[in-house]
């Protein structure tokens, strides 16, 4: 079934190659990421190692390197690339008229 | 014609490529079937939307591009209702109704409305001489105004942008393109591919602003220019907004049809009214919307089904683009995004312009990005279409159909090199081919140095490394030792960071992806390894001139603090020398106080540091501090970090010279400079070395007789003692020798690589013969450091409380939901 979805602002707003944060009240911060193909993804903003905020990493094709100790996530799978394990929530983004769409449900940490 | 029975009759409303189609198609399976009356907004015969580019350009005219002349129409019995559109459908009366009243009633009736410009609301898209570039009246447009010449300007660098620029440009004007993403047609190109065709058509006189967000349009009464969101401002006399299509689904959505992006319709083009269907680029199907040509004909074909004979359905289309772009090629198809499992197989040939760039996922092509040389792209798209396991062909794949059909594939990379002919050439630096690298190996040449030696090859830009090592291996099998011993910069290159410093001198090359483009790089935008690595050496190879990459900074130095554990950032103001004043204390205590810093502690560099300090605060603690007279302390990048001084002469009673202005003298000179790692100096009075001299990159011990200057320590994991570089007499000797020893550590030693590591692989007779023997290098090395200084002492403090890059602060938004789980 569809997700209901969050309107959380335009596209614009995004650094290329970069991320924004979005902090949700009672819920994990979001990190929305911007590719240098212009897509967007989000995941929480929490490495699975030691919870660094990958926000801050440097994004480089479909991966963030960590800022903290230079564990790469995918922000396709929000899984860890490499010899490391572990994975972090991805939150659904769609692309509607120039604004970014968030599911609801898995932006408050309530994913079905 | 007439039919014996009385026939259904069919109404189009949209005479444009997908329209007249859809009734070519039909009647290719039943002329009988239908009466047709076909509506048309436009007063003119149906024509190739596509073909506008080349009209405007001047390579065609009107009558080229008519695919229908009013003979098809006649012939085939067609009613032709062109220029009078149709405004309303009353889907209960099976009636449509004109914007002159005229009425005609349907038994089926046919969308194909396509699509409308986008038009970006800001101020002044209304004035004259802003247009879109959709139909014959926008070239007409265009074309009046380009006869009187001036200046254009495009907004949007999609495709159409692209081409409507191009066609002014060729027809005189003077043109910029605004594109609101950072690479030009990034829907079709990834960011090579769209910085390398942002290249050619500057070389071809356009001018290209991309990141450019348009503020307004302005003039009086008509355009008299463009103004950007960042001020600058651009003078025009047409502007022609070329940002995007959206579905045309205005009547449908009138009329009460089920509406998504598109008009929905289901596999046989039906809405959800079935006596009304529709086609092209106004429908959405399967939650997808196309602006191309190939899917449109494959529902025109599906939709003829349906109507006449045998529903055959439709089933979606993968789409594939294959273009000049002011003639050059270009070409991609698929999934290019990356992710998952997916594989990169790049390959570069800078002196071609070429890229090209296939994805293979599970052993199969879900991509391709061509750049230059498209000639492989059907192919590509085939194989991508059919899913075909590419595992046997996979290492000659991106060589292309010819190469990898004709026996060069193998599991053995070096199978390819194996298979060229001996005159092929090899390095075309050097007009090497294969044969005389094979004679040279032969003759004794068993490695890379030694082929590059005796043959050349390789020996100049070392694009063809690779495949000099491959002759080496096949040539000499086992006898082949392997590896260089030079470490390649990261995974993404084959080449090493002196390799990659000479280069970007010898090449000029000045913007990380004209590196990544001339010497091979193989993946699409580096990692984030090489990435800081390249700004860094560009920044030093070409100071004032080249553009900071935010995007390559490793988060301290984008954040202009440090990170710490829990994601809050420390801040290190600037404290001359060591020194400080109690208005800088004031200040201090203040901020610790206003934003609740949790803990202020002394360094070891002789600082105070600000913990818990969190992102969105930074740009008002920077504010504050800056009121009080202090600037960034840079205790975050890979830069001259501080200068510990001991009081010195003037307040010590075994200090020889003045240690603590010494200091902040040499901090003055040396603040603000980006180095290859962290930089650490530190000026003790006398040799007990109270500042602990002799463990930091530069280190000056003062005796009675002058200046000890001391190179290469630090402490750390591996503790390292200084060595000592020489003596001078003078504190304006000790400031020069210290300048030029900075610089030659910057212009000399890998990224990340601190002093201590690179005086031990380079050893100290070479620090010293560059520095202490060479009077004049010494002073060229100097005067360097002083000219990149010019461009690096502003306090980026200061810009960010300013609101420079305020967004790298800012949350993009906050969400609060009405009840918390």
């Amino acid at each position: 079934m569809e997700p209901t979805w969050l309107d959380i602002g335009p596209v614009d707003q995004l650094p290329a190659l970069g991320a924004r944060t979005l902090p949700v009240v009672g819920g994990d911060e979001i990190a929305i990421f911007h590719t240098a193909n212009g897509e967007v993804y989000a995941l929480v903003n929490k490495c699975p190692h030691k919870a660094g905020p990958l926000s801050q990493g440097i994004v480089h094709d479909t991966t963030v390197t960590c800022p903290l100790h230079n564990w790469r996530i995918s922000l396709i799978t929000g899984r860890a690339l490499g010899e490391d394990e572990g994975c972090v929530p991805v939150i659904p983004v769609k692309i509607d008229g120039g604004r970014i769409l968030i599911g609801r449900a898995e932006a408050l940490g309530r994913a079905a | 014609m007439t039919s014996p029975t009385p026939r259904d009759h069919l109404v189009v409303i949209g005479n444009g490529m997908a329209g007249c189609r859809a009734i070519e198609e039909i009647l290719a399976r039943d002329p009988d079937r239908y009466k047709v009356t076909i509506f048309g907004a436009e007063p003119r015969v149906n024509y190739n939307r596509i073909m506008l580019s080349p009209l405007l350009a001047g390579e065609k005219s009107f009558d080229d591009i008519v695919i229908n002349d009013h003979a098809w129409y006649s012939d085939n019995g067609i009613d032709l209702v062109a220029g009078d559109a149709v405004v309303a459908i009353d889907r209960s009366a099976q009636t449509v109704t004109t914007r002159a009243g005229r009425v005609e009633h349907y038994d089926k009736l046919l969308l194909a409305t396509g699509s409308d410009p986008f038009i970006i609301p800001v101020p002044g898209h209304d004035l004259q001489g802003v247009v879109t570039f959709r139909d014959m009246d926008d070239v007409g447009t265009m074309l009046r105004a380009a006869s009187a010449g001036g200046e254009a300007v495009v907004i949007g660098g999609g495709l159409l942008g692209l081409e409507a620029a191009h066609g002014l440009s060729l027809r005189g004007m003077k043109v910029t393109v605004i594109h609101l993403m950072p690479t030009l047609m990034e829907r079709q190109l990834d960011e090579a591919a769209g910085w390398l065709l942002k290249e050619a058509l500057e070389k071809r006189g356009q001018t290209i602003l991309t990141g450019a967000d348009t503020a307004e349009i302005y003039g009086l009464g008509k355009v008299e220019g463009v103004r950007l969101k960042d001020g600058r401002s651009i003078p025009a006399s047409l502007v022609v907004m070329a940002v995007g299509i959206r579905p045309n689904v205005k009547l449908a959505r009138a009329a009460g049809l089920a509406i998504g992006r598109g008009i929905q319709v289901d596999d046989h083009l039906v809405t959800s009214d079935a006596n009304v269907l529709a086609v092209g680029e106004c429908v959405e199907h399967g939650g997808l919307v196309y602006g191309l040509v190939a899917p449109l004909w494959e529902m025109c074909r599906a939709l003829a089904d349906g109507l006449v004979g045998a529903p055959s359905g439709y089933t979606g289309s993968v789409t594939s683009t294959k273009l000049k772009v002011s003639g050059i090629d270009v070409f991609s198809a698929g999934d290019f995004s990356g992710g998952e499992g997916a594989e990169d197989i790049v390959m570069r040939d800078a002196a071609r312009g070429v890229y090209k760039r296939v994805i293979v996922r599970e052993e199969r092509v879900i991509g391709a990005v061509l750049y230059g040389d498209t000639q492989d792209g059907n192919w590509y798209f085939d194989l991508l279409k059919r899913g075909e396991d590419v595992a046997p062909i996979r290492d000659a794949l991106i060589f292309g159909q010819a190469f990898a059909s004709g026996g060069g594939a193998s599991a053995n990379p070096n199978a390819a090199v194996a298979a060229m002919a001996d005159e092929s050439e090899i390095c075309g630096c050097n007009g090497v081919s294969k044969g005389k690298v094979v004679q040279t190996i032969k003759g004794g040449a068993c490695s890379l140095d030694a082929v590059r030696a005796t043959c050349k090859a390789s020996a100049s830009c070392g694009s063809c490394t690779s495949l000099v090592e491959g002759l080496l291996a096949i040539t000499l099998g086992d006898d082949y030792s392997g590896e260089r011993t030079v470490k390649p910069v990261c995974k993404c290159t084959s080449f090493g960071h002196d390799d990659v410093r000479r280069l970007i001198l010898e090449k000029e090359l000045r913007s990380i992806p004209h590196i990544m483009q001339a010497l091979h790089w193989t993946t699409p935008d580096g990692c984030s390894s090489c990435r800081p690595a390249l700004n860094y050496y560009l920044l030093c190879a070409w100071p004032g001139e080249h553009v900071d990459d935010q995007q390559s900074r490793f988060v301290n130095e984008r954040m202009h603090a440090n990170i710490q554990k829990d994601g809050t950032y420390s801040v290190v103001p600037r404290m001359w020398g060591g020194l400080t004043n109690p208005r800088e204390l004031r200040a201090i205590a203040d901020v610790v106080e206003k934003f609740n810093a949790p803990m202020v502690k002394v360094t070891g560099g002789q600082r105070l540091d600000i913990f818990g300090i969190k992102k969105e605060d930074l740009p008002a603690v920077w504010a504050d501090l800056n009121a009080a007279g202090m600037v960034s302390g840079h205790a975050y990048g890979k830069a001259l970090r501080t200068v510990k001084t001991c009081v010195g002469s003037e307040w010590c009673r075994f200090g020889t010279q003045d240690s603590t202005g010494l200091g902040v003298k040499i901090e003055h000179m040396s603040w603000g400079s980006w180095m290859p790692h962290k930089f650490k100096i530190a000026v003790s009075g006398c040799p007990r070395n109270c500042a602990e001299a002799t463990i930091k990159d530069f280190g000056i011990i003062c005796v009675d007789s002058g200046y000890e200057l001391h190179v290469g320590g630090n402490g750390g994991i591996k503790v390292r003692v200084t060595d000592l570089l020489c003596k001078v007499a003078t504190e304006e000797e000790a400031l020069d020798y210290c300048a030029a020893f900075i610089q030659f550590y910057r212009e000399d030693a890998h990224y990340l690589e601190r002093t201590a590591p690179w005086i031990e692989r380079v050893g100290l007779e070479r620090i010293k013969a560059h520095i202490v023997d060479d009077p004049e290098g010494r002073m060229a090395l100097s005067a360097r450091f002083y000219h990149a200084q010019t461009f690096m002492q502003d306090d980026p403090w200061q810009k960010r409380a300013a609101g420079e890059d305020h967004k790298l602060h800012q949350h993009l938004a906050e969400i609060r939901p009405f009840e918390v789980a």
